[in-house]
């Protein structure tokens, strides 16, 4: 994407921008800054965390009963649970494990929505109209209940199909979320190929007798790489959220995971009498959200300033 | 109304195909949980002989087709089978459920209705003020907040040792009085609002904006008009056609994310029951309450569809 084209997109005409005052703080976030900010907190986050996981004060999933339900202090900054596991290893280590399950997640809906939404953008007729009804079907089951349906399937999938687990990756939770994720992707990016398919350089590809797999990666991909971008960017912080609710409802991750939604269901049931339990997981899983939120929101303004989608929820 | 009757039908047919393909992948996928219902009736300490004649008994060594066009015809008769959980039909309990969930939905509809048009307007009208950008940004934290985090928060703060104000969850029926059935809806509705509530406000703010920029306003403004009236009886109309498409549309999704209020909450409604029946296996509840909860959705959808082509006269010419 070229420097000129962000800027046009950025800027147009006749938009002259203020200088930022102090009650425009508001403002300047959700404006086109929110892409700057973001990146810069999910950077700072990527560095944080990486570093502090592998510098950790205690071990994260090492029980230490003597110690269970301890306050914050200067031994403890955020406490420990009712296993005596120190909060704060266990909220550090848990960073780099959403985020993980975050960008893998988008990895896999992408890798599953780009080929499916460009061919079948750019074939159109017949396979087109039966593989979006399939495609619909899929769609009209809330997320949730889909992420929670392929999840429980997940022991059946083991046994044709193993993949390597840790106390800190499940690849199971990522695909299911992946997965989940993939039909909605797939009809944006579908519409962005429609778009394109009546230009004049796909009619010239398809009379020079290109093949459909040349069209649509030499002359339709490059084209809707900015609608791929946004997509993608902005389903990030939804598989954090999905990740997070699927481990809250004892479906994600597993113990002793130190994943944050698992951190906070613990939490529950100690409640009043440790909410530090709760409250430290629940600033760090909001902080990520709404850095990869104003990240993905900054990045549909800067790449895709038409598109302003009347739900943005699913 | 005639372009409506006219696309109706093929919407209709398109629905119900949709629906098929729904049922399809449900009974799949719950056929792919690990256990089958004998196992699951029997638990894992029966022994072999006694699970084959259950088995019989239940018609599961019968092909899978089979099985799927009778539990399919049956759904569609009303009769939604036995919970292996219960011991009980599955579909008095799931309107019983059904019936909960509404009344949280609803509520939680109304409200997002009612605070996020008037704080969008409020806000659309005073542009880039500080009120303006104070909400804005606290929408924008709002969307960010799980629901499981700002339910477990509330719950915190006010039904615990800060202020004693709610109860923590539960349900009581209307019949048992006004505040114990509503001080049990107020903070898992407010819980569910949060992310909701900044789009809709988003929505009403900018199409207000939009609106205000259109020349019949400026005509209006020009002819004299009382401001107020030039908002609330010009501007307003049309300014709220994308706001009532965005709820209808949202409907839907509040079916959806009410799972998680609910199990915050442990309100015995739809979500929460299809949660438990997913990890107890009860086989014949979970597709039952799945198919519900998209026909449901479905529904939704359609009713926000045909809204929107009604409030808005534009659509009509183009969807042949």
């Amino acid at each position: 994407m070229s420097e000129e084209f962000l800027v046009k997109k950025i800027l147009p005409e006749g938009d002259v921008p203020k200088p930022p005052k102090l009650f425009q703080f508001g403002r300047l976030i959700l404006s086109n800054r929110k892409f700057l900010v973001g990146l810069i907190l999910i950077i700072g986050l990527a560095i944080g965390s990486s570093i502090g996981s592998a510098h950790l004060p205690y071990d994260p999933i090492k029980f230490n009963i003597i110690d269970k339900f301890s306050n914050p202090s200067a031994k403890y900054w955020f406490g420990t649970d009712n296993f005596g596991r120190d909060i704060f290893s266990r909220v550090v280590m848990g960073a780099p494990m959403t985020m993980i399950l975050g960008i893998s997640a988008v990895f896999i809906t992408l890798i599953i929505s780009v080929p499916l939404g460009l061919f079948t953008g750019f074939w159109g007729g017949r396979t087109d109209e039966a593989l979006m009804r399939i495609n619909d079907a899929f769609i009209a089951i809330p997320s949730l209940f889909m992420a929670l349906l392929l999840i429980s399937a997940r022991s059946s999938l083991e046994q044709y199909f193993k993949l390597p687990t840790t106390w800190w990756f499940d690849p199971y939770p990522i695909m299911a979320i992946g997965f989940t994720m993939a039909p909605r992707a797939t009809r944006v990016i579908r519409s962005a190929a429609i778009h394109l398919k009546n230009e004049e350089f796909v009619h010239a590809a398809v009379a020079r007798g290109e093949s459909s797999l040349y069209i649509v990666f030499n002359e339709i991909l490059p084209n809707v790489w900015p609608t791929i971008i946004v997509e993608g960017g902005i389903r990030i912080s939804y598989a954090i959220i999905m990740g997070a609710t699927l481990s809250f409802l004892g479906l994600g991750a597993s113990p002793p995971a130190p994943a944050w939604g698992l951190m906070i269901y613990e939490a529950k049931n100690f409640l009043y009498s440790s909410p530090w339990l709760l409250v430290f997981p629940s600033i760090a899983l909001s902080f990520m959200i709404v850095s990869f939120n104003l990240f993905g929101d900054g990045l549909r303004d800067i790449l895709d300033p038409r598109t302003r989608r009347a739900s943005l929820l699913e | 109304m005639k372009a409506i009757l006219r696309i109706l039908p093929k919407r209709i047919a398109i629905i119900i195909f949709t629906l098929w393909l729904i049922s399809i992948f449900i009974f799949g996928i719950t056929q792919a949980l690990p256990g089958d219902a004998a196992f699951m009736v029997l638990g894992q300490w029966a022994n072999d002989e006694a699970l084959s004649i259950l088995r019989l008994e239940m018609g599961l060594d019968r092909p899978l087709a089979t099985q799927y066009v009778d539990w399919l015809s049956n759904f569609i008769r009303g009769d939604f089978g036995k919970s292996l959980a219960m011991h009980l039909p599955v579909k008095p309990i799931l309107m019983g459920r059904l019936i909960n969930s509404l009344q949280l939905g609803v509520l939680a509809f109304l409200q997002i209705a009612f605070v996020g048009i008037i704080l969008g307007v409020i806000c659309g009208i005073k542009k880039d003020s500080w009120f303006d950008h104070v909400t804005s940004t606290f929408g924008f934290i709002g969307v960010s907040i799980p629901e499981f985090v700002s339910g477990s928060l509330l719950i915190l703060l006010f039904s615990g040792t800060i202020w004693r104000i709610f109860p923590a969850g539960g349900h009581v029926p209307l019949s048992e009085g006004l505040w114990p059935w509503l001080s049990r809806l107020i903070l898992p509705s407010i819980t569910l609002n949060l992310v909701l509530l900044a789009y809709v406000m988003r929505m009403t703010r900018s199409s207000l904006i939009e609106v205000f920029r259109s020349n019949y306003i400026r005509t209006a403004r020009l002819k004299g008009l009382d401001e107020k009236r030039v908002v609330f009886v010009h501007a307003l109309r049309n300014a709220l056609i994308p706001t009532a498409t965005l709820l209808a549309n949202n409907f839907g999704w509040l079916m959806g994310g009410i799972v998680v209020v609910e199990m915050v909450f442990a309100y015995p409604g739809l979500g929460r029951m299809t949660i438990l029946s997913i990890q107890k296996r009860d086989i014949p509840m979970v597709q039952a309450s799945i198919l519900l909860v998209a026909i449901i959705y479905i529904l939704a959808n359609l009713i926000a569809d045909l809204l929107y082509m009604i409030l808005d006269p534009r659509t009509r010419q183009s969807s042949k």
